[in-house]
């Protein structure tokens, strides 16, 4: 295995889309809708195809406010089938997203002619060619660092998530355990939920974007749901969360330069192994965790059995 | 725009690739629209979703050991089968994550989801760098070929369709309790783990032979949306399973044959979007619990109610004035009735054009007054009478205090049926006042203005 300085920007890429999603991530577990980044990432075909079909060109600002947009919109849509139809909430996220994400298809397929938009190119991202689209060099330290767009984007919307984890905590951390006792504070309950929605649609798309929906669907859930079951405490959750969803960028990363090598083959994709990492961290700790882990629980079983 | 003949051509099916697109579709749709209503009702739509993604894993090992065996990766029952083993995987594991530790449904599934896809496209990474077989198509396989479908997949459908029907009409009993009262059903001795488990199998069988004919979006659609369609027309469960079968069999049959008419729609987003118009217009229409009948059952209620206080408003008035004797009608300015309650001038004036529609009340002098007619009068004895019923039963079994009676009695009166009263009364016959229908107040009556 060799490492290059591109070695380096895909961890750092990777690892700022999994902080920016694994802080919101946190509240989507606690709130019971964690389904909803994976709705939103596929809900916002429609967004991306008219933004296209709109400015004629895959011109990143359009295209970057058309998912937004869509992404709050399978929110907000979401909310009003499940509230005035009083369906259950998975169903309508689901009516939702599959209806978004139909309309995108039949929008991109009309347009065949004049839209080269794969569906599947938006679902699977590229993070190993983003360290090529390089816009800013700066000279540090007598080093030019050579910065892609990527890592610039994903870098903003990683510091505006903290600051609004950060800003709200109070906020957040009330309306995540108790929405009613929220709304009887003066909390509106409501407008944290919207904003909330806001954030992790402009997340997914921003992420997604620049390093494919899987990372984006996998660090919303579960780097939050691993440190949930490791403390009782938000803060210490959030923060290990985002330990973890940097851990799982660069053992991603360097399982996708090497795992394959033991079975004979090259390499393989970082994002699906970024995916696989957090996966593995989640499953150590839902067998070893002090006090939640399978292991704690079933000796606790059985030594309260045998008394 | 298509001929008269060609739409007629292919409603019915008189074209070979038409036929077999629009019958495996409509199969689909019926299949799992039956699967999607017990996962409905066990609040796991979202687990065709899981389901789908963890068989890409499967798809990509099914293949690679394929071809290490020497064979043709591409073989369709070996994908098929390894498709359905992880996902089968993925939804044991949903169903462990869930059962031994903290972390809810919604997040298990969400995390088997995002760790089993990734496993599948680092394992297709792989096979793209094999070079004994190209890997092309293998991710197509979970994006569908609706509109290109041959006999085989004809087949498949038509084999798992007919196994689910025939599991779920065995097993209708056990699956019902199963979704309406699982620790009921456990504690009647059922085996409830593996029932939820064969469930989850049907459930993968439908995912899997959806999977490669017509896609991943639309098997998610066709789990989800013709069940919660169908669970605003009615509350029995056969019926709702009935007629989410019939839902997603005629979306698939209709979204089929509209993609065959016109040019450039693909039939998959073709038929999500017809079951979604379904949806939409049995949201709005259902007989059940659609939100037009809801709506305009609310607005009922609150005409009724709104009359009522109006009557018992006016009778209590009346009654202030009546020490001893009977109460005499006269006109109520429309002050003093204002006084009675916290209510706006509009909902007020609404009431009374409800009552005189209703031939209760007449106005005078330009609304500025009105008065109780004789059938109106009937009708007030009567509100205020179960009123007081209903009062009294609160303080004297419900353990109501006094001081909150009348608004406790307010929320709940309404919505008493004439049985309800009569039981009531039958309870309380010892508190009728001599020489009238309509027992005392329990409580002083605050008086109008």
């Amino acid at each position: 295995m060799s490492w290059f300085a591109l070695d380096t920007w895909i961890v750092i890429i990777g690892a700022l889309a999994a902080v920016a999603c694994a802080l919101l991530g946190n509240f989507l577990v606690l709130r019971k809708m964690s389904m909803m980044g994976d709705a939103i990432s596929h809900a916002v075909l429609p967004g991306l195809a008219i933004a296209f079909l709109v400015t004629g060109a895959r011109a990143s600002v359009a295209m970057f406010i058309g998912g937004a947009v869509v992404g709050l919109l399978t929110a907000v849509f979401t909310q009003w089938i499940s509230r005035f139809g009083k369906v259950d909430e998975g169903a309508s996220m689901g009516i939702v997203f599959t209806s978004l994400f139909a309309l995108g298809l039949l929008l991109i397929v009309q347009a065949a002619d004049q839209v080269d938009l794969d569906p599947s190119c938006v679902l699977y991202g590229a993070i190993e060619l983003t360290p090529l689209d390089v816009v800013w060099r700066p000279q540090v330290f007598g080093v030019v660092w050579e910065v892609p767009r990527a890592a610039i984007i994903l870098a903003a919307v990683t510091l505006v998530n903290l600051a609004f984890v950060v800003g709200f905590f109070k906020e957040l951390r009330i309306v995540s355990f108790d929405p009613e006792l929220a709304d009887t504070m003066g909390i509106h309950s409501n407008r944290m939920h919207y904003l909330l929605m806001a954030l992790v649609a402009v997340t997914t798309v921003a992420a997604f974007e620049a390093v494919g929906s899987i990372i984006v669907i996998a660090m919303l859930i579960v780097p939050g749901a691993t440190a949930h079951l490791l403390t009782d405490r938000l803060w210490l959750m959030i923060v290990l969360s985002g330990i973890f969803a940097a851990a799982a960028a660069l053992l991603g990363h360097l399982s996708a330069l090497t795992v394959p090598g033991w079975f004979g083959f090259a390499d393989t994709s970082t994002s699906g192994m970024i995916a696989v990492m957090a996966g593995l961290f989640f499953l150590v700790v839902l067998f070893a965790a002090p006090k939640h882990g399978v292991l704690v629980k079933q000796r606790r079983f059985r030594s309260s059995s045998a008394s | 725009m298509p001929e008269i003949a060609d739409i007629w051509n292919v409603l019915f099916l008189r074209d070979y690739n038409t036929r077999l697109v629009v019958i495996s579709t409509l199969l689909l749709g019926c299949a799992s629209g039956l699967m999607g209503g017990f996962l409905l009702l066990r609040k796991r739509s979202l687990m065709g979703d899981t389901l789908s993604h963890a068989t890409l894993p499967g798809v990509g090992l099914a293949f690679m050991l394929a071809v290490a065996l020497g064979g043709d990766g591409k073989s369709l029952p070996f994908l098929l089968a390894g498709a359905g083993l992880t996902g089968v995987l993925g939804c044991a594991a949903v169903l462990f994550i869930r059962n031994n530790s903290r972390i809810k449904d919604d997040t298990a599934m969400g995390i088997v989801l995002s760790v089993f896809f990734g496993a599948g496209v680092a394992i297709l990474g792989m096979i793209q760098t094999m070079p004994e077989g190209s890997a092309a198509g293998l991710e197509s396989f979970i994006y569908g070929k609706t509109a290109s479908m041959v006999m085989v997949d004809f087949q498949i459908l038509m084999a798992v369709t007919l196994s689910v029907l025939v599991c779920s009409l065995l097993l209708f009993k056990e699956f019902r309790l199963l979704c309406f009262d699982e620790s009921f059903a456990a504690a009647l001795g059922w085996p409830v783990k593996r029932l939820d488990v064969l469930l989850l199998g049907l459930v993968a069988a439908v995912t899997v032979a959806g999977l490669q004919s017509v896609g991943l979006i639309l098997i998610i659609a066709f789990l989800i949306t013709p069940a919660a369609a169908a669970r605003f027309w009615t509350q029995r469960l056969d019926r709702m399973l009935l007629l989410s079968g019939l839902i997603g069999g005629a979306s698939g049959w209709f979204g089929a044959s509209l993609s065959a008419l016109f040019p450039r729609l693909p039939a998959g987003a073709v038929i999500v979007l017809v079951a979604t118009v379904g949806f939409l217009v049995s949201m709005f229409l259902g007989t059940e619990r659609g939100v037009l009948l809801r709506w305009l059952l609310q607005a009922r209620l609150q005409a009724r109610v709104g009359s009522q206080h109006l009557l018992r408003a006016l009778y209590e008035i009346l009654e202030a004035d009546a020490l001893e004797g009977p109460l005499r009608i006269r006109p109520v300015p429309f002050r003093q009735i204002r006084g009675r309650r916290t209510w706006t001038d509009a909902e007020l004036r609404k009431s009374i054009r409800g009552a005189y529609q209703h031939g209760f009340v007449e106005a005078l002098e330009r609304d500025e007054a009105i008065v109780l007619t004789e059938r109106g009068l009937a009708e007030a004895a009567q509100v205020t009478r179960n009123h007081r019923l209903w009062e009294m039963y609160l303080i004297e079994y419900a353990d109501v205090a006094t001081s909150r009676v009348d608004r406790d009695a307010d929320r709940v009166e309404h919505i008493l049926g004439e049985q309800m009263v009569a039981r009531l009364e039958s309870k309380l016959q010892t508190y009728r006042s001599a020489g009238s229908l309509v027992p005392q107040s329990p409580h002083p009556i605050r008086p109008g203005d």
